[in-house]
């Protein structure tokens, strides 16, 4: 029996050779699509078994993960609060996360690839495993003014370095408190995110970067402008016509002024001055003139259309393709569908006061792992030029002039030059305007480039406008800055 | 040309000293292992529970000194390592699950443990010689059927999760006869075959290509095969019937030497398959499981499933690590997907060492069937270790989707107590019969000969 018997021992090696090859299929092989399958609770729970990092905001925490006694190990709380949700974001188990809880998401979880090393003396040392620490640009102080200048309007703030292009303030209102969200209940966390999902004012939109956008409106005067400098048909001193009103080519409609007066004198009236009363006419024929793809190519080079990660997501703003003249005049004062966000009309000032180079935004200024080891400090990032150091120093000079004696003359600060821009977007025939202010300065304390938008007009409804209900917000901001 | 110097047997009993402290030091950590991960120091009772099973597994390693000198000195470590694996495991998900000391597994599996190598021991003692065994084969085989039959009787028999395998036994307890019931129609088969194995192979009629043997001397054995395999389908106990199925065709294979059994057995298997999964809507449904785990349709009845593989690859090479997995959220962690487990916190490298630890013993097993010199222990241990080999293969192919899930759990390692107390009653039984196979010949100054001087050099 014995041959009979070996060759039974064949067939056990057999069976267990199959056991072999299964098991490593589910545990090698297939292992990755199967832990990535939705449905698999044990990604989620491993993950938060992980002390998730902070995100800080110069040296406190916005964003932190306490212990806590159940299946999760650990809970995120926000002592930020509502004032620092539209960056932070939240993390939550049913919903994943948002704002930079997810844009560093595996930084702060710990499962970047830049925290390998420290990953692997976690496993050797057996320390407990942690996310990296999350450090940002954003200055605390002027987070606080910002969200405190716009009180119970809605719209928002963004302060830029033209330098750096690092973020020193993102502001969105109205705004929520993320703690709830990120319940480890079931319930709470729907109850939570049902209110504001049911809330009209969306709270949950980051206005700063994303949402629905605005109309520039006379901010975009600030890119026209720029296109007819680079272009070498046109300075400082060129005279440009500027009626009460024209007529939109092709049509019966007319574009006019805001004060339905004359810009100047016999219907002309100079660059500077154009740029300083806002003057519509002259800018809608200045672009009929240099025409669209001038003018779009400008916008693009200070950013219009471009998918940037600030580490965030930003959602894009929109020059239209395909424009007739009418639709061109509109555009080029910053109405018919230009859209803009805050970040992007920011950056336009950024490029102007850093001598006609735009910086890349930037949100993050600092990566520590658990042990306070720097393991990444991101440094500035060039994005474009968009206008020559020339065309940039014309600009300023139009700007100036704006707030000194122009439309912006709420943003003036004593003894410091305020470089600014108003902006007063219609948005829907009987609704108030939105309004806009985008201003640089620089001091003793340094320099910024601001953007403010208040929806809807804010307290003034329809009185409102960008120099009389932004303007004094982006004052606020600099002076904090400059001084 | 070799130098061929006999040497005295070496019995190897220290051999199998250094392997159990080996078994339960590992035991013994991974219970530290998993205290250091879950709270952060070492178990208290680590010592007590060390203590236990050094003193339970040196109690049978004396027994074998005395009873039985010569027996495989690898059986017994390996059974204890899997044993104390077993119920580290076990404690940890009564962890998990938050069980107090009343509900607790472990501890349960701890005195069903001692039980058991009380049992080993037992069978080492009291069977001397495992000839003696084949006088009890028809009474193996009466026995081993009423045993089958017993989950049936109404007031004694438990229907649990649609199965009917249960008995009740005084003090809550409840006991799987068919677990006993394999040994001893193990047993029956063996006996049979051995003295019927001659006219089995060579008288009988062909029928095509098949060699068949006649109705008589298949009788008995047909019949004991056939009613056990009924009964086992009526209280839906598939897992059971198919290692009843696969042994008989093992053992009459090995017996008869024929390999138009295996035929014969491969197209009575496809067949029964077959006709099971027509008949029974929950064949139907363990083959969908299998087949589509995560079809939409099936996913209310493949959790288990799902969650066995979800745990498998969260561990993947390396494990979780003892403690630090989610082994609880599959449902029966400690018996049925213990495997599933061993999987998710040690990893596929755990679970390699798990699989080859078992291919060791089932070795041992075959290795003494193949050495011992009488045809029933060569039957009776080679039964004892296929029926093993097929189990563990019908469990983690479940588990890992080679085959569809049945009711069977790993020998030694699930939670479980009939199962235990028989897998440690089988390993007496293979210690006993590997003592006749490595014992060696008696020499022959017993006969008062004149001995013959050793040959030398052979040129």
């Amino acid at each position: 029996m014995n041959g009979p018997l070996r060759r039974l021992s064949s067939v056990v090696v057999l069976l267990f050779a199959a056991l072999f090859a299964s098991s490593t299929f589910i545990q090698f092989v297939d292992a990755d699509a199967l832990n990535n399958r939705p449905g698999n609770a044990r990604t989620l729970y491993k993950e938060y078994s992980r002390q998730r990092g902070p995100i800080v905001v110069a040296g406190q925490e916005v964003a932190r993960s306490v212990p806590s006694r159940d299946d999760y190990k650990f809970q995120r709380t926000y002592p930020g609060g509502a004032i620092y949700a539209p960056v932070t974001g939240f993390y939550s188990v049913i919903y994943g996360e948002t704002g930079m809880e997810s844009a560093a998401g595996d930084l702060l979880a710990g499962t970047a690839d830049q925290l390998f090393y420290r990953r692997i003396s976690d496993l050797l040392t057996g320390r407990q495993p942690q996310g990296a620490t999350v450090e940002l640009t954003i200055d605390p102080k002027l987070q606080r003014i910002a969200w405190d200048a716009l009180g119970s309007q809605r719209g928002a703030v963004v302060a830029l370095d033209p330098k750096t292009g690092n973020v020193l303030a993102m502001v969105s209102k109205p705004s929520y408190d993320p703690t709830p969200l990120a319940s480890h209940s079931e319930t709470a966390a729907k109850t939570a995110r049902q209110k504001l999902l049911d809330d009209d004012t969306r709270p949950l939109d980051n206005r700063a970067i994303g949402g629905r956008l605005y109309p520039p409106a006379s901010t975009f005067k600030l890119i026209t402008a720029a296109a007819a400098l680079s272009s070498g048909r046109y300075t400082l001193d060129s005279v440009l016509d500027g009626p009460a009103q024209i007529t939109l080519p092709g049509t019966t409609t007319a574009l006019a002024n805001d004060d339905r007066r004359a810009c100047g004198g016999g219907n002309k009236v100079s660059f500077t001055d154009a740029m300083r009363i806002s003057c519509n006419t002259a800018f809608a024929s200045l672009g009929m003139s240099l025409g669209q793809d001038v003018v779009r190519e400008q916008a693009e080079k200070f950013g219009f259309g471009q998918s940037l990660r600030i580490p965030m997501p930003v959602t894009p703003s929109t020059f239209p393709a395909d424009l007739n003249a009418p639709q061109l005049a509109q555009s080029s004062i910053g109405q018919f569908e230009v859209r803009a966000s805050p970040l992007q009309m920011a950056m336009v000032s950024a490029a102007i006061a850093n001598g006609g180079t735009l910086m890349k935004p930037n949100l993050v200024a600092r990566v520590r792992s658990a042990d306070f080891q720097v393991v990444s400090a991101p440094p500035p990032v060039e994005l474009s030029r968009p206008v020559s150091r020339q065309v940039a120093d014309d600009l300023r000079t139009m700007m100036l002039a704006v707030v000194q004696n122009g439309t912006g003359t709420k943003a003036q600060i004593d003894g410091v030059d305020v470089a600014g821009k108003t902006g007063t977007a219609q948005s829907a025939p009987g609704r108030p305007p939105h309004a806009w202010f985008t201003s640089f300065a620089s001091g003793r304390g340094g320099d910024v480039a601001v953007a403010v938008v208040v929806e809807d007009g804010g307290k003034l409804g329809d009185e409102a406008f960008g120099g009389t209900v932004a303007a004094p917000i982006a004052r606020k901001v600099m002076e904090a800055v400059v001084r | 040309m070799a130098l061929v110097t006999p040497g005295p047997a070496r019995t190897r009993r220290n051999v199998e000293l250094a392997l159990l402290v080996l078994a339960v030091g590992i035991a013994v950590s991974a219970y530290g292992y998993l205290g250091l991960a879950t709270e952060g120091q070492l178990p208290g009772d680590m010592v007590t529970y060390g203590g236990l099973l050094a003193v339970f597994s040196l109690a049978v390693h004396a027994v074998l000194r005395v009873k039985a000198r010569y027996a495989d000195p690898v059986i017994l470590p390996i059974a204890t390592a899997i044993n104390g694996i077993g119920l580290v495991m076990i404690h940890r998900i009564d962890l998990a699950k938050h069980r107090d000391i009343m509900n607790s597994q472990s501890l349960r599996q701890m005195m069903w443990t001692g039980v058991g190598i009380v049992a080993c021991g037992a069978v080492i003692w009291f069977v001397r010689d495992h000839r003696g065994l084949a006088r009890y084969t028809y009474t193996a085989m009466a026995a081993g059927l009423v045993l089958l039959l017993l989950p049936l009787v109404p007031f004694l028999g438990q229907e649990i999760y649609g199965a009917r395998i249960w008995i009740k036994l005084p003090g809550n307890l409840s006991f799987q006869p068919g677990e006993i019931a394999k040994i001893l129609l193990a047993l029956f088969f063996a006996g049979y075959l051995v003295t019927a194995r001659d006219s089995l192979s060579l008288v009988g009629r062909k029928v095509a290509f098949l060699q068949l043997p006649r109705a008589r001397d298949l009788g008995p054995l047909l019949v004991s095969w056939v009613i056990s395999l009924l009964v086992l389908v009526f209280e839906r106990d598939l897992g059971t019937s198919l290692l009843f199925f696969g042994l008989f065709i093992a053992l009459i294979y090995v017996a008869t030497e024929r390999t138009s059994w295996i035929m014969i057995g491969m197209m009575l298997f496809a067949g029964g398959a077959f006709f099971a999964w027509t008949l029974f809507s929950h064949v139907q449904l363990r083959v969908a499981i299998w087949l589509h785990p995560f079809d939409p349709a099936n996913l209310d009845n493949s959790y288990q499933l799902v969650q066995g593989l979800f745990g498998m690859a969260s561990g993947g090479l390396l494990g979780t690590g003892l403690g630090q997995g989610r082994p609880d959220i599959v449902p029966f962690a400690d018996s049925d997907f213990i495997a599933a487990a061993i999987g998710e916190e040690l990893g596929l490298t755990g679970l390699f060492a798990l699989l080859l630890l078992y291919a060791l013993l089932v070795e041992r097993g075959l290795r003494t069937a193949i050495g011992v010199r009488d045809g029933f222990g060569k039957l009776f241990a080679a039964g004892l270790a296929f029926s093993m080999a097929l189990q563990v293969f019908v469990v983690v192919g479940g588990v890992t989707r080679v085959i569809p899930l049945t009711g069977l759990t790993m020998p030694f390692l699930a939670a479980g107590g009939s199962s235990l107390l028989s897998n440690w009653i089988v390993v007496g039984l293979l210690l006993r019969i590997s003592d006749a196979a490595r014992r060696p010949a008696p020499s022959t100054s017993a006969l008062n000969l004149p001995q013959i001087p050793a040959p030398a050099v052979i040129p």
